[in-house]
């Protein structure tokens, strides 16, 4: 009954989910592509879209030779999901290298784990990493080498947000808020998994 | 021997002002508070933020820093413009006169990298600032763990 009288109001809603929901992060539902990668994780284990469904997936490209940005970003989504409480369950935090070079599996997975225990690192094939960057417009580039044969990469400073489903949701850019982030990641996993 | 007292005098002289003059250097009138070091696993470079005061009538102008901790320190900025995410090098920080310049998470900073031996959380890096005039300031860095987001939270 319930299910029907929600199904009921969706529709007299005109057809979209969200309609009724202030979301603080933009909203790109319906204007981005569904979640859908081929990626291998930090324990070195191939995995895909798939094995994030049911889940709140928080997608950030960076790399762990990067000591101010991408340090700050997983920090500031550790206390996200760290506000969030037990709800911080139903969440993941990928984080994509866009360094496969020197972000093996091994280096991936010291990282990750300093900073949140939801926190997933991917890395694979140039190409594959390539895929799903462009697959969100999201460009990254390799600097030039420095003198000491080090050299920075150049990426989104967005976060990606997918509902449990793989939907791409909202966009997340270091305008928003830790509070904006909260209450949204609030909202979203608080509609519970997939029916 | 007074001949030779008399030519050395002003040259004695000239020597002392100018000592005085290299004493009124541009560290001196900087103070350094909220230093810390975000420390990642392994040998990945580390970020490190402190906050620099100029109590002096002149600006000063950080140029760099080095810690015998750490094979190499750069002075950094991270952007993040046109929704990219980007680091370069800087020459250096303006610290303006009875203001301040903040290096913190997102913006300037210093990159250290290749560390000596481990550093590990709670440790004191002990990193020399230096300026434009070639004047240095020893502060000390606390190295917090990798998920700080501030000198203390």
């Amino acid at each position: 009954m319930l299910l029907m009288l929600t199904l009921g109001v969706l529709l007299l809603a005109g057809c979209h989910r969200d309609d009724g929901i202030e979301w603080r992060l933009t909203n790109v539902s319906d204007h981005m592509p569904d979640l859908d990668f081929q990626l291998v994780d930090d324990h070195g284990k191939r995995v895909g879209a798939q094995d994030y469904r049911g889940k709140v997936v928080l997608l950030y490209f960076g790399y762990t030779h990067c000591p101010d940005v991408c340090p700050l970003t997983l920090a500031q989504l550790h206390v996200v999901m760290q506000r969030l409480g037990p709800l911080a369950d139903g969440a993941r935090i990928l984080f994509v290298s866009v360094d496969p070079a020197r972000d093996t599996p091994e280096v991936m997975h010291a990282y990750v784990n300093a900073f949140d225990p939801r926190a997933v690192g991917l890395s694979g094939p140039a190409r594959d990493i390539e895929a799903l960057s462009k697959r969100y417009r999201s460009a990254f580039t390799r600097e030039p080498d420095r003198a000491d044969g080090q050299y920075e990469v150049s990426h989104s400073s967005a976060i990606y947000v997918f509902d449990g489903k793989g939907k791409a949701r909202l966009l997340a850019t270091p305008s928003n808020s830790q509070d904006d982030m909260v209450h949204d990641l609030h909202l979203l996993l608080s509609l519970g998994s997939p029916s | 021997m007074n001949f030779r007292v008399t030519r050395t005098l002003p040259l004695l002289a000239a020597g002392l002002l100018a000592a005085f003059a290299a004493h009124a250097t541009e560290a001196e009138h900087i103070r350094a508070s909220q230093a810390w070091i975000r420390v990642l696993p392994g040998d990945l470079p580390a970020g490190a933020y402190v906050t620099l005061e100029n109590t002096g009538d002149q600006p000063a102008l950080l140029r760099g820093a080095r810690s015998a901790r750490y094979g190499s320190a750069m002075l950094h900025k991270s952007s993040a413009e046109g929704g990219v995410s980007r680091m370069a090098m800087v020459d250096e920080l303006p610290v303006p006169a009875h203001g301040k310049a903040e290096l913190s998470p997102g913006g300037y900073h210093l990159m250290l990298m290749q560390a000596t031996a481990p550093v590990n959380v709670g440790d004191k890096v002990k990193v020399t600032l230096t300026f434009s005039d070639g004047s240095t300031l020893d502060a000390d860095f606390v190295a917090r763990p990798a998920n700080a987001t501030s000198a203390s939270d």
